[in-house]
């Protein structure tokens, strides 16, 4: 066994974590600047944290993750690292020569209190930044919330950028949360197909999932621009998805500029898309073409033809707010009953929403904010379930436990496909179902009796 | 298609050596250009070159940081101690699992113990960092202690720590007087000390030294014993080294630290002989053994066959037991075949291409064994932390200045133990092994020999560099870190993994070689970089014979 000192018995712990369900801010202020083109992420604290980040972020997409460090030493750590990002930036502009620079805070100099508009501010003024270059700043100590954290800080950093011309561009602001490129994608067709221009940012696709051609850009092809970006503030909405990843930056948005927000799940699953597509047709005044309808029937077929194989089927599931209230949705809505259910992100409304989704089903429900994949196993254990839907981690306790293991979230370290199919509306909720499905019946397949063991399923 | 890839740009060192400079500001081209070195054989050695200073703030570096060297390298790999990392919660997660060292915990029972699929963290919050974490540490090591009742708890500080001003130390130490049969200590390895990982090696070392080495004096049987430094069982390595030493009879009380064990440190003092693979990551160590102790320590190392032979020799020579120098001999007369027919079968196919390696502090060098082994040559070649003495050898250590980043690093003031003291061999026994030419005590002569003339030694590459050597230069093969591998691969060259091999493994030993071969013969041989470019892009004509109405 794998986890073999992992009890059955809880206790209550109130300092150890073990195992995580979720990791520091930095990595998702990182992921969300690769979603500007031609940005270099820049982290501001000790190159370890930058080195993490980054290997973390490749092994997940199997693409290369540029980013820089200011690289402190014990003397930036003493006096404040403000000499080192002040380098940091003539070098970065003369050597990679990005459009932006879009730089995090780490644990260190959030500790040692760096304020980096100032350290900006003083850039600007001794011409380190050169003219029609940008640097933006989000401010991500992972002391405070989780990786999901940083994405929407560095997320609603974006909306500095933001210029109002006073003349409006008939786009919505589209902001997809942390999600796969494959699903910036998908979200984009979709509105594409529903005749609404969109802004998306931060956009990821084309940036890390990238062709194979012998040429290596540093700054891919994909990614928001700047002059996207700066036009966020004369679209008609913004639509943000997710309300921990997206909904700061989305209100920025509205507070300064007056641009109306719309706060919504992630599409994930049948009712959660469905409420997406309506607002993309009530704030864009369009219609839902043909297209789309057939895509939705589709997935409420595929759901009445193979209902009796999810029907009261237990999941335990580990991953990140926003995600999980989507399946959580979506499992309930097809009669399957999540059972377990952690983040790491802390965040009381977690919880509630959980509870409100999953009441009246026929079976109780663990959920826990601020808690980890221990707890979770310990639950499991307890309560066994037919499948577990977790990143890659949950792998050691579906081997041990010998459950069927759905990968989804982050990071997906050992299986592909992540960043090319995607898993919102109503296509990626046709692969999630699919997927499902693959599972429970291959399972079901391995453990019938040779008396029971049928052709047709 | 081998014409094309054979071609090599015709540029000398020098004038690559200018063009990875170009770019530079002058600040930062002054301080590069001294850490780029144009190989040659000198009277007396090769040339200098600048290495273990600062990254120059916002190059990119493949560098890591300081903790990632002492929990992720050095103390990773045990399976038996609790590594609880005091900081905020990444720290510790991305160094959970992430590394491929392998472990053996036998069946499940009480020898079983493996916390090596957990990641335990105190997850630092903000209240934690204002008011300080030391009763969340504290209580976090008793919670560990409550379920697991593990031997061992090793603390591990992340930056915030060191300074908000949590004293680990005494944390720990009260924690294990407490505890009683559980031994707590603490690793100040704060990602901003020193200017790698090796910073942290180096505190590992000091700590595992100091609260675990000799803890244990209950007798090892065995023979021949040696213990194994610098060798953290990636892939299987170490299982593969230990096949070998089993069959020439040797025993190895303790790896450090690859599928190692907590009463392996406990018992390491109890070795004859130190073998040291990778010289950067826990030479201190062995210094610090063979003036406490008195178990002297040569250099080997396991990776290429031939190495690999001649390690087992230099370990024979050294016991001087014609009994063993007998078996050695059998045991690579047996083992060698196999290897000389995969070599044989590759070859071909292997012989004449180049390769890249930019990676850790002994790696860069070792793997040179097994590239020459198949016909290829190391272009270029840097380590990613390594000091002046892994490129220049070990001689030159008394002229390496001490700057302030180092200075910050304890040396820990060992003496000879008052009753364990041993010395295992004369001082005129040493000499006339030395003079019989086989064994050299705590020597290593580093990368720099090893390489051809005009060869360009590079110390810290960075991305800028490496995308612009592999530009001008081609290599058949880079070997790198996972930060690395993609940019490299999307430019077409076939990037290989050194530090966690990627999903392979072992290289280590006879097996180890012929896997290796193997690999790097599906990689510069694939078919994948042929297809980069599609057919009309090959050939753009249009013609209209092909248009139907
Ligand atoms: S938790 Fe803090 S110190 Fe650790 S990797 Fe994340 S930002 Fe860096
Ligand atoms: S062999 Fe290389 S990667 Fe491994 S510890 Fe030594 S220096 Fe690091």
């Amino acid at each position: 066994m794998l986890l073999r000192h992992t009890p059955k018995e809880i206790t209550e712990r109130s300092a150890l974590t073990i195992n995580p369900a979720k990791t520091c801010q930095p990595i998702g202020a990182m992921y969300a600047a690769l979603g500007i083109h031609g940005c270099l992420p820049h982290s501001h604290g000790s190159q370890g944290c930058c080195a993490y980040h980054r290997s973390a972020l490749t092994r997940h997409y199997k693409e290369p993750v540029s980013a820089a460090t200011s690289s402190f030493t014990e003397g930036s750590s003493v006096f404040g690292g403000q000499a080192n990002l002040m380098q940091a930036f003539s070098n970065i502009f003369a050597v990679y020569n990005p459009e932006i620079i879009a730089v995090h805070t780490t644990c260190l100099s959030e500790t040692i209190g760096d304020d980096l508009p100032q350290i900006r501010k003083k850039a600007i003024a001794e011409g380190k930044i050169p003219e029609g270059k940008y640097v933006i700043s989000a401010s991500t100590p992972s002391y405070a919330g989780s990786h999901v954290t940083g994405f929407s800080n560095m997320v609603k950093a974006m909306t500095e950028l933001a210029e109002p011309t006073g003349k409006k561009n008939g786009k919505v602001n589209l902001i997809p949360g942390w999600v796969e490129p494959a699903d910036m994608e998908e979200l984009k067709r979709l509105s594409k197909l529903m005749g609404v221009g969109t802004i998306m940012f931060p956009d990821t696709s084309g940036v890390l999932n990238t062709p194979l051609t012998g040429e290596y850009k540093m700054f891919p092809d994909g990614g928001t621009t700047i002059a996207e970006l700066k036009s966020t503030a004369d679209s008609i909405g913004t639509i943000a998805l997710g309300e921990w990843s997206s909904a700061d930056a989305a209100r920025e948005l509205d507070s300064k500029h007056k641009v109306p927000c719309k706060i919504l799940d992630m599409p994930f699953g049948l009712k959660a898309t469905d409420r997406f597509i309506d607002a993309l047709h009530k704030m864009a005044g369009v219609n839902v073409p043909e297209e789309i309808m057939v895509e939705r029937g589709q997935l409420v077929d595929l759901i009445s033809d193979m209902h009796q194989y999810f029907y009261h089927k237990k999941v335990a599931l580990a991953g990140d707010p926003d995600q999980l209230i989507a399946m959580t949705e979506f499992l309930v809505s097809i009669d399957m009953c999540p059972v377990h259910i952690v983040t790491g992100t802390p965040g009381k409304k977690f919880e509630k929403r959980i509870k409100e989704l999953t009441a009246g089903m026929p079976c109780q429900v663990n959920v826990r904010a601020k808690g980890d994949f221990f707890l979770l196993h310990q639950w499991m254990k307890n309560e066994p379930v037919d499948l577990l839907i977790s990143n890659t981690y949950g792998k050691y306790i579906a081997r041990d436990e010998d459950v069927p293991f759905l990968r989804w979230g982050f990071p997906i370290l050992d299986r592909q496909g992540h960043q090319y199919f995607p898993t919102v509306g109503y296509k990626g909720g046709l692969r999630l179902l699919e997927k499902i499905l693959t599972l429970l019946l291959d399972r079901k397949d391995r453990d019938d009796t040779e008396m029971k063991f049928e052709l047709v399923l | 298609m081998t014409a094309v890839k054979n071609r090599k740009a015709q540029l000398g060192p020098a004038e690559v050596k200018a063009e990875l400079l170009a770019k530079y500001p002058p600040k930062v081209a002054r301080k590069r250009s001294k850490q780029i070195m144009i190989n040659e054989a000198l009277e007396n050695g090769t040339p200098e070159i600048t290495a273990n200073v600062r990254t120059i703030p916002g190059i990119i570096t493949m560098r890591g940081c300081t903790y990632a060297g002492c929990k992720g390298v050095i103390m990773g790999p045990t399976r038996d101690i609790v590594n609880l990392v005091h900081g905020p919660i990444g720290c510790s997660f991305y160094a959970w699992l992430t590394r491929r060292n392998q472990t053996d915990p036998g069946p499940e029972g009480p020898d079983g113990e493996n916390f090596m699929t957990y990641a335990f963290s105190t997850d630092m919050q903000e209240q934690d960092i204002i008011f300080g974490g030391e009763k969340k540490l504290a209580a976090a090591i008793q919670e560990a202690y409550d379920l697991f009742h593990p031997k061992s708890i090793a603390v591990f500080a992340t930056c915030p720590v060191g300074l908000i001003g949590d004293d680990i130390h005494t944390v720990s130490r009260q924690m294990k007087e407490k505890l009683g049969d559980c031994n707590v200590y603490a690793f100040s390895c704060e990602g901003y000390k020193g200017v790698s990982q090796s910073a942290g090696h180096h505190i590992a070392n000091n700590q595992v030294f100091r609260h675990i080495v000799g803890a244990d004096d209950r007798p090892v049987e065995g023979k021949y014993k040696i213990s194994l430094l610098g060798e953290y069982n990636i892939g299987g390595d170490g299982f593969e080294i230990d096949r070998i030493f089993k069959k020439c009879g040797i025993t190895n009380i303790a790896t450090f630290s690859g599928n190692s064990t907590y009463k392996q440190f406990a018992t390491a003092h109890q070795a004859d002989l130190n073998a040291v693979m990778c010289h950067r990551s826990i030479n201190y160590v062995a210094d610090m053994m063979e003036t406490k102790f008195g178990i002297p320590w040569i250099k080997v190392n396991f990776i290429g066959a031939k190495a690999t032979a001649k390690s087992l020799r230099k370990i024979a020579a050294y016991f001087e037991d014609k009994e063993l120098i007998d078996r050695v001999e059998a045991v690579i007369a047996e083992e060698m075949p196999e290897v000389e027919a995969a070599v044989k079968e590759i070859l071909p196919r292997t012989e004449g291409k180049t390769a890249m390696m930019f990676v850790g502090g002994s790696r860069a060098h070792h793997y040179n064994e097994l590239f020459k082994e198949m016909g290829m040559k190391t272009i270029s070649a840097g380590y990613e932390f390594g000091h002046r003495d892994d490129y220049e050898g070990r001689r030159v250590i008394p002229t390496i200045e001490v700057d302030a980043d180092s200075r910050n690093i304890e040396e820990i003031e060992v003496e000879a133990d008052a009753t364990r003291f041993k010395p295992r061999k004369t001082a005129e026994a040493m000499q006339a092994l030395e003079a019989a030419g086989t064994v050299k005590f705590k020597d290593y002569e580093g990368l720099a020999p090893d390489m051809d003339a005009g060869t360009l030694i590079i110390d810290d590459l960075n991305q800028h560099e490496a995308e612009t050597l592999v530009k001008l230069l081609k290599p058949d093969i880079f070997c790198a870190g996972i930060k690395e591998k993609f940019s490299i691969q999307k430019l077409g060259i076939p990037m290989k993994q050194l530090h966690s091999y990627d999903s392979g493994g072992p290289y280590a030993g006879f097996k180890g070689a012929i896997n290796f071969y193997q690999e790097i013969d599906r990689l510069v041989n694939s078919k994948v970089w042929s297809y980069m470019k599609a057919p009309w892009q090959e050939n753009p004509q249009l013609s209209g014979a092909y248009v139907w109405e």
